[in-house]
């Protein structure tokens, strides 16, 4: 999960990492109120995840109350790259002298975690990688010894600081990664981390990811503001359906995250051949695929006006395919006159010979049963060409 | 041969009175498995009945070890409790470790990791969340069914569980020396490289088949290492060209994330260095079937 801005910046706090003041706003006059709080100047920030709202009018810096409220009637409601603001912060205004960059991540490739740090903050962190990359150091963190002060002072050092500004941004260093190590997050990035004319060091923006398997241990995170789901995503999540909405014609159930993917690959390309049709969703039944689990399936996918038609591939592993057959004559029974699509159903692997045999009895007339993944695809398809 | 398993080897499994470590425990004893023991601390001393055998329960990995002269350790353990038993299991130094739990926190599996690497990475460790090891007809620790395909002359390894089994069950009549699913977390500790480079040295493997899919730079990796040190054929498969950047496709580390981990750039990779990519499992399989008329 990725935060909003402010999120990180409570996070952030929380933590004991220098922040200015900031407070969120849903409208203009609690904007005017928020301005008025905090006092003097301060930065109206759009609560998007996405980068570039300062170039799209979504941040904008003003002088008092009044026209707080003025840039968040402006900002709200603003579309920035496909996301509508609904939210901003009203950011204490801080008097810049120096800007850095920070961030602490999980490095996959060499399955450790990576620091990176840079006395030139500001810009995006793509652009420095690219134009200075002799400027930005990469120091890897071993994921037990972690960041200490004499750590966070040479991850310091490598990113160019002078030894009397290391010394002063290490210890905000050391309370990042107490972020990163708490929250169980994936990315910890502050950019920028500035120093001020009086010489403070202050996170002033902050990104940060959170890794949506560690929600167990961390129960104070149901009651955070989440991106809205669509629709149908949120009717799968309620039945714990591990479900992703796409934008094609073919609707598609399967078991295990590898072979659902292949499917929506697979039937991407067979629709090449039958008007450019594509995948409508990705849905991962998992090992069970009882009959009460592919009648939920089915009624999401069903509930997508898109689809036009629906494969069914199910690799009979663990679950064997007299079950899975079962389960879908059961689901075809429960939904009734509501299941209205073509269903095209491939089964494979453990009691193969059964399950077909179960669902050539029940002869369904929304049902094809087709013997392999490529030559469903190809059904499927055409089915949701007519 | 095989690789990393074999009939010589004699499995734990941690977890095992649980009830997803009771039904996998039973399936793979009935599949001809070694098991020898299970592993938790409030039940130590006690046995269970499983598949008509009697297993005895103990506290620690260390007294299972020394008990029995287990060598290989297969965990169902909760994801709050995963990392807890991967130490235990690293402490006991035991050569082999498959995790099979889903959602372990990526922090938990980077600490394993390091703590593994940290005492002299004496533990192989397959997954987390991964299908486990099998070695057909010698033996089977996780939770792959047993009788999709026997004994045969090629290697499989793959992120995803539902692939491997489809792979096996495509080249059923051929067989496999030894499939593994290394698993779809972002850290994991055996990689497609790991596979690889014990394929090569296995002289029951002939040819080998390599499953990826999107998110991370595993198959790239596996490309460039394939080049300067395989030379027996690979053949690869690709999942994940239709998912969209910044959604994750089930598996934790299934996310294309900008322009890295795509399926194109890893299908580009094996073909820059010779690999056949097919475009479907089928036709995969077809593929390793004329390297395997060939041979």
């Amino acid at each position: 999960m990725d935060l909003f801005e402010y999120q990180a910046r409570d996070l952030f706090e929380k933590y004991g990492v220098p922040v200015l003041q900031g407070l969120t706003a849903d409208t203009p006059e609690e904007a005017e109120a928020a301005a008025a709080k905090i006092g003097g100047t301060v930065v109206v920030k759009a609560q998007v995840k996405v980068g570039g709202r300062g170039k799209a009018g979504g941040v904008k810096v003003v002088h008092d109350p009044a026209s707080a409220k003025e840039a968040a009637s402006k900002i709200l409601g603003l579309d920035i790259k496909g996301h509508v603001v609904k939210r901003v912060m009203i950011a204490e205004g801080a008097k810049i002298a120096r800007e850095f960059y920070f961030s602490v991540l999980l490095d996959r490739s060499n399955r450790t975690f990576l620091s990176l740090c840079s006395v030139e903050g500001g810009m995006e962190i793509e652009q420095l990688a690219e134009e200075r990359p002799e400027a930005l150091a990469k120091v890897n963190v071993d994921a037990v010894k972690g960041i200490d002060l004499a750590k966070a002072l040479d991850i310091a050092k490598q990113g160019g600081f002078d030894d009397e500004t290391a010394a002063k941004v290490a210890p905000v260093l050391v309370k990042l990664y107490e972020v990163y190590v708490k929250e169980d997050a994936t990315l910890v990035e502050v950019n920028p981390l500035v120093e001020t004319e009086d010489g403070q060091i202050l996170a002033l923006d902050g990104k940060v990811t959170l890794d949506d398997n560690a929600e167990f241990r961390h129960t104070d995170r149901e009651e955070m503001e989440r991106d809205e789901l669509d629709p149908l995503e949120a009717k799968a999540k309620a039945w714990d359906l591990n479900y992703v909405k796409l934008d094609g014609e073919v609707g598609i159930i399967g078991n295990g995250a590898g072979l659902v993917m292949s499917t929506l690959d697979v039937v991407a390309y067979a629709g090449e051949k039958h008007g450019g049709v594509r995948p409508a969703n990705f849905l991962d039944i998992g090992g069970g695929a009882s009959a009460e689990v592919m009648a939920n399936g089915l009624d999401v996918i069903l509930g997508d006006k898109q689809v036009k038609s629906v494969f069914v591939n199910v690799f009979g592993g663990i679950t064997a395919c007299d079950a899975v057959a079962n389960g879908i004559v059961g689901a075809l029974e429960k939904l009734g006159s509501s299941a209205t699509k073509p269903l095209v159903v491939r089964l494979d692997g453990n009691n193969v010979v059964e399950g077909r045999r179960i669902l050539a009895e029940a002869n369904h007339p929304l049902v094809t049963v087709v013997d392999t993944m490529d030559e469903a695809a190809d059904k499927a398809a055409e089915l949701a060409n007519r | 041969m095989a690789i990393f398993l074999d009939e010589n080897s004699k499995i734990i499994v941690q977890g095992m009175t649980g009830s997803e470590g009771m039904k996998h425990t039973g399936r793979m004893l009935k599949g001809g498995s070694n098991i020898v023991g299970g592993v938790n601390p409030r039940k130590a001393g006690e046995t269970v009945e499983v598949e008509g055998k009697t297993l005895p329960i103990f506290g620690t990995v260390a007294e299972a070890m020394a008990a029995t002269g287990a060598n290989v350790s297969v965990a169902f353990v909760p994801p709050a409790f995963s990392k807890a038993a991967a130490v235990e299991a690293i402490d006991a130094e035991i050569p082999l470790l498959v995790v099979i739990t889903e959602g372990i926190p990526v922090h938990d599996s980077a600490s394993f990791w390091a703590y593994n690497v940290s005492k002299g990475a004496k533990t192989r460790i397959i997954g987390p969340n991964c299908p486990g090891i099998i070695s057909p007809g010698k033996s089977n620790a996780g939770i792959t069914p047993s009788d999709i395909t026997g004994f045969g002359p090629i290697g499989l390894v793959s992120k995803s569980g539902t692939l491997t089994y489809q792979m096996m069950y495509e080249l059923r009549d051929i067989g496999m020396s030894t499939a593994i699913g290394i698993g779809g977390d972002p850290v994991i500790g055996t990689t497609h490289i790991d596979a690889l480079a014990a394929f090569e040295a296995d002289p029951e493997t002939k040819a080998i088949v390599l499953i990826g899919e999107i998110g991370g730079d595993s198959e790239e990796k596996a490309a460039a290492y394939i080049k300067d040190n395989v030379t027996k054929p690979v053949v690869a498969y690709v999942a994940g060209f239709t998912a969209p950047e910044g959604k994750t496709m089930g598996h934790a580390g299934a996310i294309v994330s900008g322009s890295a981990g795509t399926a194109q750039a890893k299908k580009e990779a094996f073909e820059a260095v010779g690999v056949k990519v097919g475009k479907t499992p089928s036709e995969t399989a077809a593929l390793m079937r004329e390297v395997i008329a060939n041979l």
